[in-house]
């Protein structure tokens, strides 16, 4: 490529706090439309905003998760336009004063192929407070207006345009959105809305250190349909340019069918909103004390849980890294290897059958039976030998589907693992003696003969044998013909 | 002849004696309303079902739980939303609009014992200063019919004078209480920004308005304002400062105070009879122990620009909300989103709204917002320290509350001096956010004049403190308008 992409992303979070931005309304998703409601929400005349103290709480927490210095003298400004989803008119929300600046992540990029992996810093210009509007569902001839989300608490977190490939813009939305996670500011779960991304994307000759136009990218609805929106619009962007067109500042849709992206309006200019300080609220002035009460109040995030993985527990990069991308299952982790489980095998498990269980499943952690006493209760059984792999698979299936105790489980099973050298001799004088064929092949140099023996012994044990153990005999039995 | 002449305590006693009922006050106030109002054309809505079932209720309740305002009818300016009461701001653009909630004074008022007996004709939204920008009707000076109320609270002072009602509750944004009462003769407090909650209260402009309370008498003006004192969790602007017994302040010693008199507030422009007003009543003042002093507020001459700006601009904003889609006026004539914003705003909105939603949403516009709006809010930070320094070195600033008084219906004021006047007695109060109250000092040409108190932030015991010293010691608001006799 002759060019050099620079991306920046606006990302939207909803904070779960109990009650709305600026009124006692229950702030919680799901509910009937127009029922989370009250006369502030409603816009009505005469009504005035109270600030929830709480949301200053989260958007500081979530400011010093993200490495961000705090505003401490802090104000809110409107931001005027009219549409049916605003009833007021105006959006309350912050402009020159956000409560959060100059801040950073780092994202680190695997090696693909030749590439080499690298790590780097994404710059964060700045986090404010807003309200969200009200939901609008578009139908023909007429439009339904539900306000049970005006007034939902937001941070919006713009970054510096540092990012320079889609890559890079989905590891930065990975990372900021495990790092809200882990502060416990909010459920960035993007389907339900409560994570929102729009991404600026210009491109520029190499060397040149202006800015190319930039488009807006909207409707991207999950991560990947980020990286992909980007993915298409550097390609488009380019072959404008090459072929000797000039690039509109524009708001482009994601489109999800065809992976492009499509004009939805050019923009003339900058939009006036008339910003100006929100005269019904009073200035915020945040001590000292505040924001260290907020700082102590941050819960282990996910660089530094990572960081003990490896030092502690012994884990390497890799697997540290995917236990902590999603905090759930890191969570369930941690949980697991206080129970006296041992964290490798922990590890593997939730990476390998506990993952794929879920997405095959379709299913969340918490909506199994697994809890992390019982899997540490089986990764027990596996350490001590009481169990193979194998058989743990079939206690894992319980475990995930119906609960319990492992223990008993292999226990009324009858599961537990044959270690008796002369329970497993015999099974393996049996086969030997039932397939004449097969110790000839391996005993004339067909090593894999080998492998449908203990195929065979391990049936006639219900692969209860202990697999190591049957190997060591079935090789002496072998030698002995 | 009508016993809303006397006091509130007077009356209490009354009913004690059980010479009167609430219900009988109650019937009293609709009684001299049907007479009245078909001249004066204060009220846009009357309460008198619920009013009266209301007295009733009242009467039976012991006299030992009442307090000194329990069972006095009251009239609320049509700008304080009221549930189950129409409340249309008198624009057209909230025509038929049946307020879901009350507002806290609302509150304030019942928890009171007081009878809301109907809403109070305005200039629309508040803006303007004659109530001839009502979209429904022009209510008239009870002194002299033909003359204007004042604005913008011009019926709320103008049932007081007819006494139609002994009470009302205006809103005060750069003068809206105290120009109608001087114009009407009774007594209109300006609390300090933040001493009245403005939940429930439809703004104009958030940063200046205050509600405050109307009343023919001092004592009154201090009880009523003493109920609907203090800070609401439902208003994050209303401060938490305790509310003095201002009643207890009215012991006409006013021995040692040290009055300031700016020069700017007698100068040009301002009538003589007013401004001789002004001087007896220092003169009685000095009588009565106090001393008086000739001050400067330099920066008086940015009020008038400031204000408009800052007004302006946050009316702009918050009157975006009528926009026809949930409550209030819709255009039925709307193809589209769009037309139906421009419409329903363009039919339901008055003249005088719309200019200064236009002035407003100019000022605060990418391109004019450091040369407007941020110029202005930085003259209105030099007309505050003007007063704050002032008020390091004395108790009260006084003048005149206009130049001069009410003028003719239609009459529009040409000389730009008067104009000037009228503008900087009123306008740098609202932006310094301090009390001012005005009360009856004298006529001119059988009209009231009024004089200005003005106090430091929630200093409203010392402004209650003088002029009940003054009121005892004149007896301008002893004299009722010709139409009081009323048969």
């Amino acid at each position: 490529m002759n060019f050099e992409t620079v991306i920046g992303l606006e990302i939207h979070v909803e904070l779960k706090t109990n009650s709305k931005i600026f009124s006692a309304s229950p702030n919680h998703f799901g509910a009937e439309p127009n029922t989370n409601t009250s006369v502030i929400d409603l816009g009505y005349p005469g009504v005035l905003p109270v600030l929830n103290k709480q949301v200053v709480d989260y958007a500081i927490r979530a400011s010093l998760a993200l490495n961000m210095e705090i505003e401490q003298e802090t104000k809110f400004d409107r931001k005027n336009y009219f549409y049916p989803d605003n009833p007021k008119a105006y959006q309350i929300s912050q402009f020159d004063k956000p409560i959060g600046k100059n801040g950073w992540v780092e994202i680190e990029i695997p090696a693909k192929g030749d590439t080499p992996g690298y790590k780097k810093k994404i710059g964060i210009t700045r986090l404010h407070m807003e309200e969200d509007a009200g939901k609008l569902t578009h139908a023909d001839g007429y439009s339904l207006v539900d306000l049970n989300r005006q007034g939902t608490p937001l941070v919006e977190i713009v970054s510096e345009p540092d990012i320079r490939t889609p890559d890079e813009a989905y590891a930065y939305l990975e990372k900021v959105k495990s790092i809200i996670q882990y502060s416990g500011v909010s459920d960035v779960r993007m389907e339900e809305g409560s994570l929102r991304c729009d991404a600026n994307i210009s491109i520029r000759p190499y060397g040149q250190e202006e800015f190319g136009t930039k488009t807006e990218l909207k409707n991207l609805n999950s991560f990947n349909f980020v990286r992909r929106g980007l993915e298409h619009e550097e390609v488009r962007q380019e072959e404008v340019l090459m072929s000797g067109g000039i690039i509109e500042q524009e708001t482009r849709r994601f489109d999800e069918k065809t992976g492009k992206t499509i004009l939805m309006r050019v923009k003339e200019g900058t939009d006036d909103y008339r910003y100006f300080p929100e005269p019904d609220l009073v200035r915020l002035s945040i001590s000292d004390e505040w924001v260290e009460r907020i700082r102590q109040s941050i819960p282990e995030l996910p660089d530094a849980r990572k960081a003990r993985y490896v030092s502690e527990l012994g884990l390497t990069d890799y697997d540290a890294n995917v236990l902590v991308v999603n905090k759930e299952i890191s969570d369930f982790f941690d949980a697991t290897v206080t129970a006296g489980a041992d964290a490798k095998l922990t590890a593997n498990w939730l990476m390998g059958d506990v993952s794929a269980y879920l997405n095959s499943e379709q299913k969340e952690l918490k909506d199994t039976a697994l809890t992390p006493e019982n899997l540490a209760g089986m990764v027990k059984l596996i350490t001590d030998g009481t169990i193979s792999s194998k058989i743990a698979k079939k206690v894992f299936t319980e475990l995930v589907t119906n609960g319990g105790d492992a223990a008993k489980i292999v226990k009324e099973k009858g599961l537990v693992q044959i270690s008796d050298p002369e329970v497993i001799r015999g099974f393996v004088t049996t086969v030997l003696d039932n397939d004449a064929k097969s110790v000839a092949d391996f005993l004339g140099g067909n090593e894999r003969a080998i492998k449908a023996l203990l195929g065979q012994i391990m049936k006639a044990s219900k692969g209860q044998a202990n697999p190591q153990l049957t190997n060591q005999i079935l090789m002496e039995e072998i030698n002995k013909r | 002849m009508t016993v809303f002449e006397r006091t509130s305590a007077q009356l209490q006693e009354s009913l004690k004696s059980g010479e009167l009922t609430i219900a009988e006050l109650t019937k009293e106030a609709f009684d001299r309303i049907e007479k009245l109002d078909g001249d004066v054309q204060a009220f846009l809505a009357l309460n008198k079902e619920q009013a009266t079932a209301k007295a009733a209720e009242l009467d039976k309740v012991p006299f030992e739980e009442r307090g000194p305002l329990f069972g006095m009818p009251i009239g609320v300016k049509d700008n304080i939303v009221t549930e189950g009461l129409e409340t249309t701001c008198a624009s057209k653009i909230l025509e038929g609009f049946m307020p879901i909630y009350d507002a806290t004074i609302v509150k304030k008022l019942r928890d009171a014992g007081m009878v809301t007996v109907g809403k109070l004709n305005m200039d629309e939204f508040a803006m303007g200063s004659s109530n001839e920008n009502s979209a429904y009707k022009t209510t008239k000076n009870p002194w002299n019919l033909s003359h204007v109320p004042g604005g913008s609270s011009g019926a709320s002072a103008a049932a007081v004078a007819a006494g139609e009602v002994p009470f009302s509750l205006g809103s005060d944004t750069g003068g809206s209480i105290r120009q109608p009462a001087a114009y009407c003769g009774v007594v209109g407090m300006k609390p300090t920004y933040g001493r009245v909650s403005r939940f429930g209260l439809v703004a104009f402009a958030s940063s200046l308005d205050q509600i405050g309370p109307i009343t023919r008498n001092v004592t009154d003006n201090a009880l009523l304002l003493e109920a609907i004192s203090g800070v609401d969790e439902m208003d994050s602007t209303s401060a938490d400062v305790p509310v003095p017994n201002y009643a207890a302040a009215l012991d006409g010693n006013i021995k040692g105070l040290k009055i300031a008199v700016p020069k700017e507030f007698l100068g040009e422009g301002v009538g003589e009879a007013a401004k001789q007003s002004v001087l007896d009543a220092l003169e009685v003042l000095k009588g009565l122990g106090a001393t008086v002093e000739e001050v400067s507020l330099p920066h008086s001459k940015y009020a008038l620009a400031a204000y408009y700006i800052l007004s302006s601009s946050e009316a702009s904003s918050n009157l975006s909300r009528f926009d026809g889609i949930r409550y209030g006026y819709r255009s039925e004539n709307a193809k589209n989103l769009l037309e139906l914003y421009k419409q329903s705003r363009a039919e339901g909105f008055g003249d005088e709204v719309k200019r200064r939603i236009m002035l407003g949403t100019y000022s605060l516009s990418a391109g004019t917002y450091d040369a407007y709006y941020k110029k202005a809010q930085q003259a209105r930070t030099l007309i505050k320290a003007d007063y704050d320094k002032v008020f390091e070195n004395y108790d009260v600033i006084i003048g005149p509350t206009a130049p001069t008084p009410a003028f003719a219906i239609g009459a529009n004021i040409d000389d730009p001096m008067t104009m000037y006047a009228n503008d900087i007695l009123t306008i740098p109060i609202n932006l310094a956010g301090v009390p001012a109250i005005s009360i009856p000092c004298g006529f001119e040409n059988d009209l009231p004049l009024g004089l200005q108190i003005i106090g430091k932030h929630f200093d409203e015991e010392t402004l209650y403190r003088v002029a009940y010293a003054y009121e005892q010691n004149t007896d301008f608001n002893t004299k009722t308008p010709a139409l009081w006799e009323v048969k």
